[in-house]
């Protein structure tokens, strides 16, 4: 692979011992991946902060330089951590303080998150704390290179921003802060930002659990590759294409996706294909609507509810003053628990909105930092959980060993106030 | 004798028996560093144990923490004895690197389809080559209970 002179620079050593580390394990993994060259990132979203067990030995052995050093730089030296070279933002972790008491999640990991902030921040990363960056500041321009994990916002990224990344791991968004630099590969070469697969949308597309299970239909059929979406589209918000993006991301692998006359990349159809012959489309109707919602509920049997998981990905302000809305006034079951996911900077918004409150009174909770899937664990004794999120569907029930229902919000917000699950697939 | 021929993307050369999925596989949400275990439970593997094992398998899937979940099965104590695959992704390329155990990539033929469960394989990820040096004896016996499933099918 070619190295700039700067870039041999810091595999020599000359910016100290933890770039070296970092451009050692960045050459590897370019080499790896076959790309030609690096290339320069000033925007990475990584994570450093979240507690594991394997990290927390790290951290009782060496402190955070340590974990640091093996988790997010794959180096078992005692190196010192100097500040990030580029603007860096911590993505989303374990729960923080506001969860507290609610789980069992353990409060050492609690305590354990805390410390690494400090550490983190003092070293400028940006505490953002979710999965969804791009709604709390972190806006890429069309065609910055970015070094971005969280699969969600990788395919959200690159898809509806024109942003390039690639699905980053804890390893090369360490190095990428360290260095500013990143294979030049996949998603940031344009060549391979084209379209692969057509498929089209037979029933129409409108709302939130539409979209998802489009996501995972697209996401199951084209895996890896690279989807141009058309049919009968209604005009998608933020919420609906990250819900698809991240639907898609969870079935399969796809990590950008084009929507002729939506998505920057695709003012047209051929464009989508750069100009490649448009391949036969395949077409999402009602009975693969169907079997989408028949596999996301497979994995429920009791209709009783105890628990009800919204936000995934992180809420958006308007998702929370539409679940505000349907709770305003309203009493959860005694037995049945809601949460909702969303960044700290739109709960702050959504107290000043009033929409905590509401939700609140309802006896609703409005969690930050983190999910269920994330943490592992929800309220204690949860047996059956339900959600308006096909990624959430999909991983908290294997997590958790629990069963799931996916539903519309009004679902999730009835089962909430009744304790049952009566959902069921709108004609 | 079966050999693949690919590239080999993380250094070393092992012995060991052969986990094929055919399915790809996903890191958070799809294993369980703490054992080693797959838990995804759609998945044809699923409670299967590729710990010290040649984990054969197509690429990866799912979300971005893959390469961290395979990191931790090493630092745990899980983690597979080599890993062949074909579809390249910047999770399951990172994902070797971190995992730290030879690494093949790339083969023809296919090495899913021309490995089976139980087959005693030599990685030479030196030289990027795959080799499978003894069949299972009984393909069926050392399959996961997913994997007789679809040979019935």
């Amino acid at each position: 692979m070619y190295l700039t002179d700067e870039e041999k620079s810091m595999r020599d050593g000359d910016e100290g011992s933890a770039v070296a580390a970092a451009m050692d394990l960045l050459i590897r993994y370019g080499e790896a991946l076959g790309a030609e060259r690096l290339c320069e990132t000033r925007n990475v979203a990584g994570t450093m902060t979240q507690p594991s067990p394997a990290k927390a030995k790290l951290v009782r052995e060496g402190g955070w330089a340590k974990s640091f050093a093996v988790i997010n730089l794959d180096c078992d030296d005692d190196i010192e951590i100097p500040r990030m070279k580029v603007p860096t933002c911590q993505l989303q972790h374990g729960f923080s303080d506001d969860a507290q008491g609610l789980t069992s999640y353990p409060e050492s990991s609690i305590v354990l998150q805390g410390d690494a902030e400090s550490y983190f921040s003092e070293r400028g990363v940006n505490i953002l704390a979710t999965c969804t960056p791009y709604q709390v500041g972190n806006i890429p321009t069309r065609n910055e290179h970015c070094a971005w994990m969280e699969s969600s916002a990788v395919v959200y990224c690159n898809s509806v921003l024109g942003a390039r990344t690639n699905c980053e791991g804890g390893a090369s968004t360490g190095a990428a802060s360290l260095t500013g630099r990143i294979p030049y590969w996949g998603n940031h070469v344009p060549e391979n930002r084209y379209g692969t697969h057509h498929i089209a949308a037979g029933v129409p597309l409108d709302g939130f659990q539409e979209w998802g299970m489009f996501g995972y239909f697209v996401g199951d059929v084209v895996q890896e590759e690279r989807p141009v979406i058309t049919g009968d589209i209604r005009l998608p918000d933020l919420a609906d294409l990250k819900h698809f993006g991240a639907a898609t991301a969870t079935a399969g692998g796809v990590e950008i996706y084009h929507i002729p006359g939506i998505t920057p990349e695709a003012p047209t159809l051929e464009a989508a294909f750069g100009g490649a012959p448009v391949p036969e489309r395949l077409v999402y109707g009602e009975a693969e609507r169907r079997a989408v919602y028949e596999t996301l509920n497979n994995q429920g049997e009791s209709t009783d509810v105890d628990f009800i998981l919204l936000g995934c990905p992180h809420a958006s302000l308007d998702q929370l003053e539409r679940i505000a809305r349907r709770l305003d006034g309203k009493k959860i079951n005694a037995d049945t628990e809601l949460w909702v996911m969303t960044p700290r900077a739109i709960r702050i918004m959504a107290d000043r909105s009033g929409y905590t409150a509401a939700i609140e009174r309802a006896g609703g909770k409005v969690l930050t930092d983190s999910c269920p899937a994330m943490s592992k664990a929800a309220p204690d004794g949860t047996r059956v959980m339900a959600t308006d999120s096909a990624k959430q569907v999909h991983y908290l029930p294997a997590i958790l060993g629990i069963e799931g229902w996916f539903g519309t919000l009004d679902e999730c917000v009835d089962a909430a106030i009744t304790g049952t699950w009566r959902g069921e697939l709108a004609a | 004798m079966t050999t693949f021929h690919g590239r080999g993307i993380v250094a070393g050369v092992v012995e060991g028996e052969a986990l094929v999925s055919h399915e790809t596989i996903s890191g958070f949400g799809g294993i369980d560093p703490a054992t080693g275990r797959i838990i995804e439970p759609r998945h044809e593997l699923f409670d299967v144990s590729f710990s010290d094992k040649i984990l054969v398998f197509p690429g990866a899937k799912g979300s971005s923490g893959w390469s961290g979940f395979f990191q931790s099965t090493r630092l745990l104590g899980t983690a597979p004895r080599a890993m062949v695959f074909n579809v390249m992704t910047t999770k399951a390329v990172l994902g070797a690197i971190v995992t730290r155990v030879p690494t093949v990539v790339e083969c023809t033929p296919d090495p899913t389809e021309g490995i089976r469960t139980g087959d005693w394989v030599r990685v030479d990820a030196d030289n990027g080559v795959v080799t499978v040096l003894r069949r299972a004896e009984a393909a069926g016996d050392t399959r996961g209970p997913r994997g007789q499933e679809r040979e019935n099918e």
